[in-house]
């Protein structure tokens, strides 16, 4: 099971800070198993963010937003209010912000921080991976994962050992911060790697003990019938 | 309790100016340090400032630490490299910490080449610090609090130095060393030891470069010190960040005085970007005994 759980509303806000118009995209997979997202909870925001000045250009929820081919074909008809807002911000797990952020030109923040994909990894069709850690700042790194795209999992750029844009590692690899940096150029947001990043949290990388009483949690952890 | 800030010769030559020469001592794999101690004298009287190598290349070896502790008693001046990969954030403060106890002050912070370039590719790579988040958490110590707010019972002080890679060969590379300077900078680096040149044009517009973006910190030009055209080779093909050009192998090839050429091309690269940075970081790979032959122009 997919677990992921909010982030406070006050790094939300930090987030969104300079962001006046936003678009906020929730991922119908989701909350089935997580209980984060969900339309209610994108309603909730949208009333929260417009109560904090913001203009919300649009809500919108698509099944699984871990399927770039799906929110392609679902988001055609609702294109101007993505392109008029400043932001997009995304409730799903690690996958769908990043598959977001490979479908649209826009900054995708991420409302959740995702935990565990428990027994269902390996379930979606793209090439993006989810670090599950915990710590989402994808809106910062142009919608590549620097945990999974990285093998140092480095948070504040390239090391010095990439060439031709490909990996120590591995010369056939792309540098992850190759990535990183060609996806905030295409969106004009180069600003974004001025900021220093601190070090992840790996306290966050357990289920927390709430997060272990989500339904789909107890269905699973039931005696044998 | 205030610390008495004591400055290492390296740091007092970068300060009065003078065109500092830092060499690097790689420990040996085993507890056999008498071929440490023969570099460290021939170092003696040329290098300002002797790096200490952490598990170069990601191959197990004598500690950096204990290296470095080893050349302040010889009465040399450490600057004790620290990796990211091996340790996480406990380990490296503790660390950091111990180094100050034993009086080395020069820290150079890096991330790390990765584990599986070195000789126990199965094993963990930890890099939970990156340099700059290391070089924070120095900047931390010296406030007198560790990462987790907790506070110090002494201050430690450091002089930290950083690495920068002139030669990134892709816009996205080139651009995001110099965004990840500027971040070192802000977080407390002092001075920069650049990745190995061998083009000299190319690191006269990297400092152009960051002289119209205010990053004036010292920086010292990495040399290293090329053995043959085989060496030239195999760094080229399996050593991250390091490309040695055509026509440089080229000259090696066509020579049987490996010695004379090795010198010649060292230090004809010093003699052309020494107007233009801070110092020299010389890497002779065993090769000490030839240094002072290439600095001998200038010292």
């Amino acid at each position: 099971m997919i677990l992921t759980e909010f982030k406070p509303v006050e790094e939300l806000l930090i987030k969104l800070k300079e962001d006046k118009k936003i678009f906020i995209l929730g991922c119908g997979g989701c909350p089935e198993g997580a209980n984060t997202g969900g339309k209610a909870v994108l309603a909730s925001t949208k009333e929260r963010l417009e109560n904090e000045g913001k203009n919300v250009t649009g809500v919108m929820e698509i099944d699984f937003l871990c399927q770039k081919a799906l929110i392609r074909s679902r988001i055609k008809p609702r294109l101007d209010e993505i392109k008029n807002a400043d932001s997009i911000l995304i409730f799903s797990c690690g996958l769908g912000v990043q598959s977001t952020s490979a479908v649209l030109a826009k900054i995708c923040h991420p409302a959740l921080d995702t935990i565990t994909f428990g027994g269902i990894t390996g379930i979606w069709q793209g090439t993006e991976r989810c670090d599950t850690c915990g710590n989402c700042i994808l809106d910062y790194t142009g919608g590549i994962c620097p945990y999974t795209a990285c093998p140092k999992k480095l948070e504040n750029g390239a090391c010095a050992g990439q060439s031709n844009g490909k990996c120590e590692t591995d010369h056939e690899r792309d540098c992850g911060w190759e990535l990183i940096y060609k996806s905030l150029k295409r969106i004009n947001r180069l600003d974004i790697l001025n900021k220093f990043i601190t070090p992840r949290d790996y306290s966050k990388i357990l289920p927390s003990p709430a997060l272990r009483k989500t339904r789909l949690w107890a269905l699973d952890e039931e005696e044998v019938v | 309790m205030e610390t008495k800030i004591e400055k290492s010769n390296f740091e007092k030559i970068l300060e009065e100016g003078k065109f500092a020469v830092t060499c690097e001592i790689g420990p040996p794999k085993g507890a056999e340090i008498e071929e440490i101690r023969v570099a460290a004298e021939e170092l003696r009287n040329v290098a300002d400032g002797i790096n200490v190598t952490d598990l170069q290349s990601s191959v197990m070896r004598l500690g950096s630490l204990t290296t470095c502790h080893l050349l302040k008693e010889w009465g040399l001046d450490p600057i004790f490299q620290v990796t990211c990969r091996d340790r996480n954030r406990l380990a490296l403060q503790s660390d950091l910490l111990s180094a100050n106890v034993m009086g080395i002050r020069n820290v150079l912070a890096l991330t790390g080449d990765y584990t599986t370039t070195g000789d126990h590719p199965q094993a963990e790579p930890v890099f939970d610090l990156d340099s700059v988040q290391l070089l924070w958490a120095i900047k931390n110590l010296e406030e007198g609090k560790d990462l987790a707010g907790k506070e110090l019972t002494k201050k430690p002080s450091f002089f930290k130095g950083a690495v920068v890679n002139p030669g990134a060969d892709t816009e996205a590379a080139y651009e995001l060393q110099i965004i990840k300077m500027r971040k070192k900078i802000d977080q407390g680096a002092q001075f920069f030891q650049t990745q190995a040149i061998f083009d000299a044009e190319v690191f006269k517009k990297f400092m152009e470069r960051i002289h119209k973006e205010n990053l004036d910190v010292p920086i010292l030009a990495g040399i290293i010190l090329l053995k043959s055209e085989k060496m030239a080779n195999y760094m080229n093909k399996f050593v991250p960040g390091v490309f040695v050009p055509e026509p440089l192998v080229k000259k090696m090839e066509g020579t049987q005085d490996k010695v004379s050429m090795c010198i010649e091309i060292a230090s004809g690269l010093i003699e052309e970007v020494r107007l233009h940075c801070a110092g020299v970081h010389i890497q002779a790979l065993g090769w000490e005994k030839h240094i002072p032959a290439v600095v001998k122009n200038f010292r």
